[in-house]
Order: C-alpha cells, then sequence, then structure tokens
C-alpha cells in the first residue's frame, strides 16, 4: 500500500459538526421556540430545590386558596396563589416538572428502545420475523391504553415507577410501526448493497446504513410520544391511580383543584397552561429537530 | 492460474409461476489486469451474473456452478465471514445508480474512510489520505473539499467517480462494474469509462464490465462475453468477435449498430426481431432459435460449443467457421 502514505493537499478547515450545528439550528424558529422554552422548564425544574420559594409539601390551613398575584387578595408570598391545603402552588409547580419531565423522557427511552428495535428487525430481515412481529403491533394497537394503564394502576397500585413502566411497556406502537416502514425502503436502497459490496456485516448494515437513515421520522414520533406519556400521566394520576399525592405533579394538581374550579378557577388553569405550554414545547422541538437534523440540511 | 474461475454457473429464481432460470450454465475465467465485458440485452441475466460473483443475489435467489474460484478461494463453501473479507477488500464492485448507492446521512469522506477501515487497521488520517489521493486520481477537483461533503450535493457524475474511487479503496484485485455508465449522460460517460481504463491499468486490476452498449466494450474490454437468455453464446477477444462474428444473434448485435457514414439518415436503424424468450421453466435446445433467420430443426436440441479459435467459442448448431458469418 504504498499510494496510502502519498499525502493529498491539506483541507481547507471546515467548521466543526457543532458549529454547523448551531448555524442551522439558529436558522429554524420552531426548534428554537421549542428548544427555549424547554430548556426554561427544565432548568427551573433542574433548579426546584434553589429557586422554588417555599416547601411544595408544606401544609398551612390558614392560607388554604390565596389567588395569584393578579387578583385581588393576591399575595407577595404566593405568587400563585395557594392550594386547599395552603400549599404554595409555584413551588408545587415548580417540582411537579420535575415529574412530568421525567416521565416523559424515561418513558419515551424504554418505549423507543422496544418500538425501534422491533420495527427494524421487521422492516430489515421481512418473511416470518416481519410476519410475528407484525402480528405484535396489530395486538397491541388493539389495547386501549388508558385501559390497560388503569387496570395495571388498579392491580399494583399507583406509584411513579408504575406510570413509567406501564407508559414505557405500551407506548412502543408508533416507534414501531415508524421504524418498520422506514427500514422497509431503506433496506432495498441502493447504498445498502453498496455497503454489502464493501464487504459490511449485517449488524453493521443496521447500525450505520439503516438507523441513520430512519433517526428523522423517529425523532418526531419520540417527542410526540414524551408529549403524549405527559398528558397520559396527567389523566392517569387526575383519575388517582398515576402519580400519588402528595407528590406534586401537574396532572394531580388539575385532580385535586377540580372541586374548587368554580370559585377559584387558577387551581386548574394554572398546571393546566404550564401542561399545555410543556406539550407545545416539546412538538415545536421534534418539529424543528426534523429540519436540522434532515440530511438535505448538511451541508 | 486465472484469478477468477467460473465453471457453470446457473442462478434460478422461484416465482408463483415456476422456476425462472435466469442463468442457465455460464462459464468464463479472467486473468489478472484483464477485463471481460458482458453484453446483452435487458433481462439476459447479465447483471444476476455480476451479482452472483459477490454473493449479493436477491435472497430468493438459488446459485450453483460447479466451480465458482477467485484467485484459489472457493467462493462457493466460503464463510460469511471469508466472504465479507473478500468483498470491498480484494473483490469490489461498482453499482449502475451512483444516485442511490451512497448512504445520505454520511459525508462521501465518511464512507470512502469506511471502506478501507472495514479490511485494513488504519488510521482515521490515513484512510483521508488514501480517500482524497484517490478522489483526485478519479478527476474531482477540489478532492479535499468534496471529502467533508454530503451526497447530495454531488452531482450523478461525480458521485460515480465517488464510487469508483470507493471501489478502489482496498486496491481490489478484481472489480466489478455493473453498467457503471447508464444513468449518467452521455458527456460523462467516456469520461468515466476512459477513467475506469487508465485506473485499471494503473492498478493492474482485473475488471467485469457488464453493459448493454458495444461501443462500450469495443473501447474498454479485452474479452467478450455476449449474453442471451442466461447463457453465454459467444466470448472471445474484443477484435476478434467484432471483427467475426460467430453467432447470429452476435451478428444481429453488430448489426444495430448505427455506424457514421453507412447508417444513411432516415433509414431505419438495424433491430433483432421477435423478444426474449419466457425463461420460466424448462428450456431445450437454443434460446435464440425463434428470432433467428438461420433456424433448423436442430435448433431444438443439444447445442455444441465450438472454438473458432483459441479462445473464441460460440454456442451454435451451425457449424460456423470464419468468413462465413455476415
Amino acid at each position: 500500500m504504498t499510494v496510502l502514505t502519498s499525502l493529498a493537499a491539506a483541507a481547507p478547515r471546515r467548521p466543526s459538526r457543532f458549529a454547523r450545528f448551531r448555524r442551522r439550528a439558529l436558522a429554524t424558529p420552531s426548534f428554537m421556540a421549542g428548544a427555549g422554552i424547554l430548556a426554561a422548564i427544565l432548568a427551573l425544574a433542574l433548579l426546584a430545590p434553589v429557586i422554588s420559594p417555599h416547601d411544595p409539601y408544606a401544609q398551612d390551613l390558614a392560607r388554604r386558596l390565596i389567588p395569584p398575584i393578579w387578583q385581588d387578595k393576591g399575595s407577595w408570598d404566593h405568587l400563585l396563589g395557594t392550594d386547599k391545603l395552603g400549599r404554595d402552588y409555584l413551588s408545587r409547580l415548580i417540582w411537579g416538572g420535575r415529574i412530568s419531565l421525567l416521565i416523559g423522557v424515561s418513558t419515551v427511552v424504554i418505549s423507543g428502545t422496544i418500538g425501534t428495535a422491533l420495527g427494524v428487525v421487521a422492516g430489515f430481515f421481512g418473511g416470518r420475523v416481519d410476519a410475528v412481529i407484525s402480528y405484535v403491533i396489530t395486538t397491541r394497537l388493539a389495547l386501549p391504553v388508558v385501559l390497560v394503564a388503569l387496570a395495571a394502576a388498579a392491580l399494583v397500585g399507583g406509584s411513579l415507577a408504575m406510570v413509567i413502566l406501564v407508559l414505557g411497556l405500551l407506548l412502543w406502537d408508533r416507534f414501531a410501526v415508524v421504524a418498520r416502514t422506514a427500514t422497509l425502503q431503506v433496506a432495498r436502497a441502493d447504498y445498502v448493497a453498496a455497503a454489502r459490496a464493501i464487504g459490511c456485516s449485517t449488524r453493521r448494515i443496521v447500525f450505520s446504513e439503516v438507523l441513520p437513515n430512519i433517526l428523522n421520522p423517529l425523532i418526531v414520533v419520540a417527542t410526540l410520544e414524551m408529549a403524549h406519556a405527559i398528558l397520559l400521566e396527567a389523566a392517569l394520576s387526575f383519575l388517582g391511580l398515576g402519580v400519588q399525592p402528595p407528590l406534586p405533579s401537574w396532572g394531580l394538581m388539575i385532580s385535586e383543584g377540580k372541586q374548587y374550579m368554580f370559585f377559584s378557577p387558577w387551581v386548574i388553569t394554572v398546571p393546566g397552561t404550564v401542561l399545555v405550554i410543556l406539550v407545545l414545547a416539546i412538538n415545536l422541538l421534534g418539529d424543528g429537530l426534523r429540519d436540522v437534523t434532515a440530511p438535505e440540511q448538511r451541508n | 492460474m486465472a484469478l477468477l474461475d467460473v465453471d457453470r454457473l446457473t442462478i434460478d429464481i422461484p416465482t408463483d409461476t415456476g422456476l425462472l432460470h435466469a442463468v442457465g450454465g455460464v462459464s468464463f475465467s479472467l486473468e489478472r489486469g484483464q477485463t471481460l465485458a458482458i453484453v446483452g440485452e435487458s433481462g439476459s441475466g447479465k447483471s444476476l451474473t455480476s451479482l452472483a460473483l459477490m454473493d449479493l443475489l436477491p435472497r430468493r435467489a438459488i446459485r450453483r456452478a460447479a466451480t465458482l474460484r477467485f484467485d484459489g478461494i472457493d467462493l462457493l463453501g466460503a464463510s460469511n465471514r471469508q466472504k465479507e473479507d473478500l468483498r470491498g477488500n480484494r473483490m469490489a464492485m461498482i453499482f449502475q445508480e451512483p444516485m442511490t448507492s451512497l448512504n445520505p446521512a454520511f459525508t462521501i469522506g465518511n464512507q470512502l474512510s469506511e471502506a478501507l477501515r472495514r479490511h485494513r487497521r488504519v488510521s482515521r488520517d490515513a484512510a483521508r489520505d488514501r480517500a482524497i489521493f484517490l478522489l483526485e486520481k478519479t478527476g474531482i477537483t477540489a478532492a479535499a473539499t468534496r471529502f467533508g461533503q454530503y451526497p447530495h450535493q454531488l452531482s450523478g457524475g461525480l458521485r460515480q467517480r465517488v464510487m469508483i474511487a470507493m471501489a478502489l479503496m482496498c486496491e481490489p484485485d478484481l472489480i466489478i462494474a455493473d453498467e457503471p455508465t447508464t444513468a449518467l449522460d452521455v458527456t460523462i460517460q467516456a469520461q468515466i469509462l476512459r477513467l475506469l481504463r487508465d485506473l485499471q491499468a494503473e492498478f493492474g486490476m482485473a475488471m467485469i464490465l457488464v453493459t448493454h452498449d458495444l461501443g462500450v466494450v469495443a473501447r474498454v474490454a479485452d474479452q467478450v462475453g455476449v449474453m442471451y437468455a442466461g447463457r453465454l453464446v459467444e466470448t472471445g477477444p474484443v477484435e476478434r468477435v467484432f471483427a467475426s462474428p460467430g453467432h447470429p444473434y452476435t451478428q444481429g448485435l453488430m448489426g444495430c449498430i448505427p455506424t457514421p457514414g453507412r447508417t444513411r439518415p432516415g433509414e431505419p436503424l438495424g433491430s433483432i426481431p421477435g423478444q426474449v424468450p419466457n425463461m420460466v421453466g424448462d428450456l431445450q435446445g437454443c434460446a435464440f432459435r425463434d428470432r433467428c433467420a438461420r433456424k433448423i430443426e436442430g435448433c431444438l436440441g443439444a447445442i455444441p460449443e465450438r472454438r473458432l479459435a483459441a479462445d473464441h467459442r460460440v454456442s451454435c448448431v451451425h457449424d460456423i467457421s470464419i468468413g462465413s458469418a455476415a
């Protein structure tokens, strides 16, 4: 290999991978908006012990249902008011953000792994493997998520770990369907044959030819599913079968506030609004991320 | 010893209506540094033959052969591991469609380096140098810049050059080019062919060129094999086959080439009437007989292989001798 040593002209310095990513990200407004809001919520959640003005669990029955600051009887001591037990609403909201994000992320990690693995295997190997996995997917699609989650919660009892596990094990269907379809297309592509022709093994082809090329739709699915999981947690907690009190969760806050909503509507609108903002931010981010990471955008 | 020895290679594909005999008993051998062109019309099995050598046939296809030997290595008995080590390393392939043969998710530099690092223990920098060296060899200007670009940023001609560079990364002994210029426009075709021929001479590789373009054959190949309906009907050195084609099909093909001066404007171009026979089910005798002007009773029986010269062979019932043709 004498030619190996012969050297070619040095290339002009290319901007680093990160610099290129940043430039594309800055040019995608939905990405920036989603990432900005999400970063803010994430920062608040992570810094909860430092910034929350009160202990989210401290009850004070003398100061029940104080309205938020923008209402007549609002108090600077409790910016977003207090709940029926006199707990500071802002503090509970900040701590509750941790729960929502934790559930969103861990659910997607679990369901994404299961779904992508199943989908890629089905799409790549086809034939009987595909038939069996497609059967499993259809079976899963026939199960109503909320009902199964409720049944599981009723059997095992509601808890944070239970919610994550149940949602993680149930929400993989969209990953599997999308991964399978995308893999079917990619596996037939000429560059997969070309990879075989340069001596790549099947494992290598799956990981370096198929996966990177189906990542874009999967990222979008991941953000949708993250938002989905957060909403489902809220629904389960609202029904009393998700996160258990006194743990602060946004869904639980809405649930606990429902009897006071006529005279103290903020107990529902405040956690409801942040829930909407979080889900919106995640969806914006997913949408933007697709644009930012699409190969046609890389240059 | 020949670099590549193929004896009675058959490829069958099960279909709903029966077994499709896509390739039926193809034999040839190829020496180091030589170029064999396989010509034939669409569906004659030339692409499948080349894929069979790399063992890249579609999953359903059944490959059989008496001998399939590459540089002393029996390809029929080789393990998957052995085959993966050969592919890209000692035998490389260039595909027909440069537009879709590169992975859109990675830079071409990444893919070129990968082709080398898959088989050799070399550093990232060494692989990069080798890639840029070969990109320049294939006539790409500003190779160092191209190295960091994605496939969608390159034109078809550039991508085919990249594919060629990729095939050359490990200095293979054999390069199989499956219609490498079909998808390119005419001005680029000639450049790519000249490039392939020059690189082949420079690196001393053997090459199998699959094409349906006789002009390409005349310009690039040493040996030519004419395929019809899954069989090699005529093989021989290019000059001999072009000067005195033996098989009626080859003669027909030569008649189809428009020649400036001889083919008059407005006159119909040459063609061979009829169609390739259905290759499902058993096929006896000569597959070309229904389109052949010299069809006789004997065409239905076994077809002998005749030697017109030491390395010029024709499968036909007629006792073809040099000069009787055309």
